[in-house]
């Protein structure tokens, strides 16, 4: 197998401590976003009893293969 | 470094949920709408077999939005702003995997990372526990259901990160190409076990009590008290387009993911010329 040239290749290597204030928020909101979109409302839900949520986003729920209903 | 990356995860992942909302106007909301027909038929069905009993027939309850809010600008909204919650995680997993998991370019990088998103996120809790359309599934285990498909995602994240370091730990021996199988082994044995250990929603024990032992939530046919037929099971082609087309729907958010992001990525990282290698981990 030929070897791929060191250039090609990704040699970049971040170092994660300085990164981590970033990447860690990053995660957080997306994280939140999922939750949002796939499971509030549902089998758990912050604002109550209240469905906007769940039935403004209904149809992504079900077809991004989250369980609804 | 790491916002440049985040912000082009963002992109890339909004670009795929729009692709991903278009894909689903056009294929999922007729079956979405199939099975809500389905589901009002079969009310009007029960309703009448309730009256003919002489049982209290409940009110309609009221839609929070029109149907027309939920099946254009409702699932447009979910599907991108799923999309960039995954590319958003996707970005982070690509950051953090930079020159750690051997000899990869940026671009193929971009895929590989894509593809364990995919199959992690999505495909393998699909596998135990599939997409349903609106009118299956009993609304009294909404709880347990829930808990069920986010263990699998959480299980399935877990497995693919212990496969790849198995998989890196082997590779000084066995050469990436095996080290990788073993790698892949390792993941669809974790994968399988777990799939053989967690229940079926049919087997739920409040499913059991009201349906008796059936397989999964999928609505039976709805029979009188003399047994007969009086309103059909839930169409099994409907149901089998909608499964085809949730999983398209993510093929082509994470290819558009891998595919947008790969590029991008590789100007960021100016072809690795500029970089200094700091350490392998
Ligand atoms: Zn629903």
């Amino acid at each position: 197998m030929a070897t791929i040239p060191a250039d090609r290749s990704t040699p970049v290597v971040l170092p994660v401590s300085k990164a981590v204030l970033w990447l860690g928020i990053t995660v957080f909101v997306a994280l939140a976003v999922y939750y949002f979109v796939g499971v509030d409302q549902g089998a758990t839900s912050v604002f109550g009893s209240d469905t906007h949520v769940h039935e403004f986003v209904h149809d992504a729920r079900h077809f991004l293969g989250f369980p609804c209903h | 470094m790491e916002k440049k990356l985040i912000l082009r995860g963002l992109l890339a992942g909004g670009l795929g949920g729009l692709l991903a909302f278009l894909f689903a106007r056009v294929f999922a909301e007729p079956q979405i709408q199939a099975a809500i027909d389905y589901e009002s038929g079969r009310e009007e069905a029960q309703e009448a077999l309730d009256q003919a009993a002489g049982v209290q027939v409940e009110g309609h309850e009221h839609e929070v939005f029109s149907r027309a809010l939920q099946g254009n600008l409702g699932i447009g909204v979910g599907m991108v702003l799923f999309g960039i919650a995954m590319g958003a995680l996707f970005a982070v997993v690509y950051t953090v995997s930079l020159g750690r998991v051997g000899q990869v370019r940026a671009r193929v990088l971009a895929l590989l990372v894509a593809g364990g998103g995919f199959l992690s996120l999505y495909l393998v809790p699909f596998l135990k526990y599939p997409a349903n359309p609106p009118a299956i599934g009993n609304g009294d285990t909404i709880g347990t259901r829930s808990a069920l498909y986010l263990v699998m995602v959480a299980a399935s994240v877990i497995f693919l990160v212990v496969a790849v370091v198995v998989g890196r730990t082997l590779s000084q021996r066995l050469g990436a190409w095996n080290a990788t199988l073993v790698g892949g082994l390792v993941f669809a044995l974790l994968a399988g076990i777990l799939m053989a250990l967690l229940p079926s929603l049919g087997h739920l024990s409040v499913n059991v009590a009201q349906f008796g032992e059936q397989a999964t939530e999928t609505p039976l046919p709805l029979r009188n008290t003399q047994g007969d037929i009086v309103y059909p099971g839930f169409p099994a082609d409907t149901l089998a387009n909608f499964r085809l087309y949730s999983v398209l729907a993510q093929v082509v958010l994470w290819a558009t993911i891998g595919l947008v992001f790969g590029p991008l990525a590789e100007r960021v990282l100016g072809g690795g010329k500029r970089a200094e290698v700091l350490a392998e981990v």
